[in-house]
């Protein structure tokens, strides 16, 4: 019995050694979980945030850069307070905000940093650097805010803001993380793509305090951030400022185009804000100020209000007559008033005539021949068909549905066709005279101030636009911006027709908007009032010039100002002559328009 | 030919090399939990602890030159007074030494400190040898068993009173060397069970399925049996005790300080707590864990030497093992230890006095307790005791009190020709 003793303990001794190998080989070899939590324990991830692109306007003055702030972070475990009192005098913060931003990082994490004061500016990082040394466990970590030197253009160049949950959600390729900023608006967001550059992660190795030892095996995985690309805007910097300055105080929109390439020269929507104030740590506070402000300064008009065209529209009506074959431009039509309201004017006009003096009994009978063509017996039936060929031929202009400019919110406004008018009649219940006022752009129909300034342009180009956009080159390589913006896009009507339309647009501005005239600059032009039932008609005025060579086609509206030969025509001319002249001539007009006492 | 030469070509050379190789493994191991990339220091470095281990290397070969240059009957003669000083030094520890954490575990003058309860091992275990190895001493006899149980429990209260309960749970595990000098195997059997019951009755929720399982089993037993009544009436009160036992540990448990409760409770749920008291044991096993199959490499470790593993150089170095060597590292280590230990008991067998082989089987004793507690401790098999792992942990105490431990055998076993055989 005792001689086996021996043999037992040997036993033992074996037993439990190869009990510990078997445990160890669960968790070191079986069990890889242990390796993530080490991993998690020791690796710290660092992402290195780029530098966004910068934004330049179109002859490469800085419009959009990045302007360095200092976020104050703090790791829990290491940090020591000591006097709270003296903390929060040096901090400059309140005691109430210490302890709810320390709660706020304990509750994070007690080892891995997260931020205490966030977004302090380069003033309050240099006072705050030479205390740092005192608190353990703080430390400054250095990102940068959009900034713009002139403070112009807000709607047009957009913001960026912390990436919320439905954009991480949608991120399926997972390259943004929480607290990321993203292009939220305007070009920030269409190009956020190319602004935001590539992340770089740099891993470093930290202890159990979260004191940083070095990185990972020699930085063998870390990336360097790229920069993001930087883009060359359309606009015109000169220019969009002066639009800024005498829509001032005023509520509407300017949109100027280059027709020959469809480039934003000027994108104004007033009310307007400085767009430094919509970066950050302002960033919330004036966000719902700007939100709840009524006169809505971040509504972005020129792409999201919509309007009756009014009188403008006549010039489309007259071109779809005239490739349609049902109007030649000796066709003429008695100024019926009993048909339709009209003004004073010589009688009966031909189509120049009608363009000039906007004669609206003319396109009444005029449309009636677009629409009416007698394909059916049926006037209910033969109105349906002409009313969406006619659809058909306006859609061609860029009207009824979104241009596609790179903004993201851009209104389409509509065009009717025979489907909303069985909806509201009932089918085989309407007919002509229930939609004659389209025929002088009121009633069922609404544009955009940019899709009027794209007539503009197509008046000036002669039945061709490019689809407008606001950047003309990425990293300055004009081949890069969206193959879309670089297409010629036809509305579908001969060349020769407008060459009327160009002379009836000259003349039309002497009758109409006297003010707009200048006698070395041919400007083309036409007014609009957009009908306005709940106050003074909104004023609107279209233009391209000169009209031989054109360089800037416009369309300007201002809200609630009554007629649009006085403030939308003014404001025009004023924009066409700063963009071609580069001065302005007619002071005492500037301070007109500036004054904004268009209605007496 | 020469005595001391004669000795020379006797000393058991596999279990020296085993020693060296570990201690040389753990001098390494001590410098990588210290290296600091950003501040390379060398592994000379005295300001750092594998420089200080070096310090311990070297005098502990200066304290294995003494043994092996001494009389063996030294060790023989004065066991009793060696035995003696050590009691008395542990008395006096908790008037003269200096508090750490609640605990008087060392004494010394300045710098120079050592841990009595450390070097108590080896003299309780010459004392044992040295009571035991009379032809006539039966521990299978009551008043064998009441000398041998004194003699090992006078410095275990001495050392509870310190208190350091991890170093008094070692001299328990002279029950091997008991175990193998005669204590009859049911005190092993008794043993074995109420610990088994105990863990059983601390790790499962619902005690009554642990009655169940006592009814059924004890209903067994008297079912299959003879049916006299006394049978019945013993194996009933033995199932009514367990189950009383089982009832009333959960009351016990409840009355424990919080924080002894707590090691007992993490042991069942690591995860309970995993940054509490869960955290060294968490922790732990992260390090080694992490380590894989080959071990992330030498100081290449982020674990230990980052500080997320707590007492990395002492009572957790096993981790750095773990981690930076991996499983083939921990195979090496676990079969050095293993293989010294079959080899001890080897070198135990072939002594002939008693006085040899018990001090011998008391050196496999407090080295498989250790070896096996520390390590279980790492993985989480076993509760967290502060024991340090032999030849491995960083600290001149644990260094030479294994060193003296283990070399005063070796030099036992290279006397064995000149000792008279009188084993029974």
């Amino acid at each position: 019995m005792r001689d086996q003793r021996p043999a037992v303990i040997l036993l033992v001794i074996f037993l439990v050694s190869g009990i510990l190998l078997i445990k160890l080989f669960a968790i070191q070899v079986l069990d890889d979980s242990f390796l993530k939590r080490a991993e998690s324990n020791a690796i710290q991830r660092i992402v290195d945030h780029p530098y966004r692109g910068l934004v330049y306007d179109r002859s490469g003055k800085l419009m959009v850069f990045n302007n360095p702030i200092f976020d104050l972070m703090v790791v829990p475990r290491e940090f020591h307070v000591g006097d709270t009192t003296k903390f929060c005098e040096l901090f400059r913060i309140s005691k109430e905000e210490l302890i709810e931003g320390f709660t706020a990082a304990k509750n994070y994490s007690k080892v891995k940093p997260s931020p205490l004061i966030k977004q302090l500016s380069t003033r309050d990082f240099a006072r705050i650097q030479d205390f740092l040394v005192d608190y353990p466990g703080l430390f400054i970590l250095t990102r940068s805010v959009r900034s713009y030197p002139s403070a112009t253009a807000a709607h047009a160049l957009g913001y960026i803001g912390e990436i919320n949950g439905g954009q991480l959600e949608r991120d399926t390729v997972g390259y943004y993380s929480q607290g990321d900023y993203v292009g939220l608006s305007g070009l920030e967001k269409y190009y956020e793509n190319e602004l935001r550059g590539k992340k770089g992660v740099k891993y470093k190795m930290v202890n159990v305090r979260g004191v940083d030892k070095g990185p990972f095996k020699e930085g063998e995985y870390d990336t360097i951030s790229i920069a993001g690309k930087n883009l060359t805007s359309t606009i015109d910097l000169e220019l969009q400022r002066y639009g800024e300055l005498l829509l001032n105080g005023k509520t509407g929109s300017v949109v100027a185009i280059e027709p020959k390439t469809g480039e934003i020269l000027a994108m104004i929507s007033a009310p307007f804000y400085d767009p430094n104030q919509l970066t950050g740590a302002e960033f919330g506070k004036t966000y719902s100020k700007l939100n709840k402000d009524s006169s809505k300064p971040l509504f972005n008009r020129p792409i999201m209000a919509v309007y009756p065209p009014g009188s403008i529209f006549k010039i489309v009506q007259s071109l779809i007559g005239l490739q349609e074959g049902v109007l030649t431009p000796n066709s003429t039509f008695a100024c019926n008033k009993s048909l339709v309201a009209c003004h004073n004017h010589p009688n009966p006009v031909n189509l120049f005539g009608a363009i000039r003096n906007s004669c609206n009994p003319y396109y009444h009978q005029a449309f009636r021949q677009i629409i009416n063509r007698e394909i059916s017996s049926n006037t209910f039936k033969d109105t349906e068909i002409g009313l969406n060929a006619w659809r058909e031929s306006v859609l061609k202009f860029g009207l009824g549905g979104p241009l596609g400019i790179d903004m993201s919110g851009e209104k389409g406004g509509d065009i009717p066709s025979s489907k909303l008018y069985d909806r509201i009649y009932g089918a085989g219940h309407w007919k002509y005279s229930t939609i004659y006022s389209l025929s002088i752009g009121q009633g069922e129909m609404q544009v955009t101030p940019i899709q009027m300034a794209n007539l503009a342009a197509i008046f000036a180009n002669k039945g061709y636009y490019y689809t407008p956009h606001l950047v003309k080159a990425i990293d300055g390589n004009p081949k890069k911006i969206p193959v879309k913006f670089q297409e010629k896009i036809s509305v579908g009507i001969d060349a020769r027709h407008f060459d009327l339309i160009q002379d009836a647009m000259v003349e039309a501005i002497y009758g109409t908007a006297a003010r707009a005239v200048m006698t070395d600059l041919v400007i083309a032009g036409k007014t609009g009032t957009a009908q306005n039932s709940q106050g003074e008609d909104h004023s609107v005025f279209i233009a391209f010039a000169p009209k031989d060579n054109p360089k800037i086609a416009i369309a300007v509206y201002v809200e609630n100002a009554g007629w649009g030969g006085r403030a939308a025509a003014s404001t025009a001319s004023l924009m066409i002559e700063k963009y071609i002249r580069r001065t302005i001539s007619r002071p005492e007009l500037q301070e007109y328009v500036i004054a904004g006492n268009f209605i007496y | 030919m020469k005595e001391s030469e004669v000795q020379i070509n006797r000393v058991d050379w596999i279990a020296v090399s085993i020693y060296f190789a570990l201690v040389t493994i753990g001098w390494f191991n001590i410098y990588a939990v210290v290296y600091d990339s950003q501040v390379e220091k060398s592994i000379f470095d005295f300001s750092i602890s594998s420089g200080k281990q070096l310090v311990w290397i070297g005098t502990a070969i200066g304290l294995i030159t003494l043994i092996m240059v001494a009389d063996y009957r030294f060790f023989e003669k004065l066991s009793l007074v060696i035995y003696l000083i050590f009691l008395l030094i542990l008395i006096v520890t908790p008037i003269f030494g200096k508090e750490v954490n609640g605990q008087i575990l060392s004494i010394g003058i300045g710098e120079f400190r050592i841990q009595p309860g450390e070097f108590a091992k080896f003299a309780t275990a010459l004392a044992l040898a040295k009571v035991m190895e009379r032809p006539t001493f039966d521990l299978s006899k009551r008043n064998y068993q009441a000398i041998a149980f004194g003699v090992l429990l006078i410095p275990i209260v001495l050392i509870l009173l310190q208190p350091d309960t991890g170093t008094a749970m070692v001299y328990f595990s002279l029950l091997i060397m008991f175990y193998r000098e005669g204590l009859p195997q049911w005190y092993y059997g008794l043993g074995i069970g109420s610990v088994g019951i105990t863990l059983l009755a601390l790790g499962v929720d619902n005690n009554l399925y642990l009655a169940a399982i006592i009814i059924l089993v004890v209903g067994g037993l008297i079912y299959l049996g003879k049916k006299s009544w006394q049978r019945i009436l013993a194996f009933s009160l033995i199932g009514i005790g367990l189950i009383a036992y089982i009832y009333s540990l959960d009351f016990v448990v409840s009355k424990l300080p919080p924080h002894q409760q707590n090691r007992v409770m993490v042991l069942f749920n690591p995860d309970l707590d995993p940054l509490g008291v869960g955290w060294n044991v968490t922790q732990s096993k992260i390090a080694i864990g992490s380590g894989g199959f080959f071990g992330k490499g030498y100081l290449e470790g982020t674990q230990t030497k980052f500080d997320f593993v707590p007492e990395q150089d002492t009572d957790f170095i096993f981790c750095t093992l773990g981690e930076e060597f991996g499983w083939i590292g921990s195979l090496v280590v676990i079969g050095l230890f293993a293989g010294l230990l079959y080899r001890l008991v080897i070198m135990a067998e072939r002594q002939k006095t008693r006085f040899s082989r018990i001090y011998g089987y008391g050196v496999i004793s407090i080295l498989l307790f250790h070896f096996v507690v520390n390590i279980s401790m790492t993985v989480g098999l076993f509760p967290v005791v502060g024991i340090p792992l032999p030849f491995f942990s960083y600290g001149g105490s644990s260094l030479w009190s294994f060193t003296v431990l283990l070399f005063i055998f070796i030099k036992l076993d290279s006397s064995r020709a000149s000792q008279l055989g009188r084993i029974s």
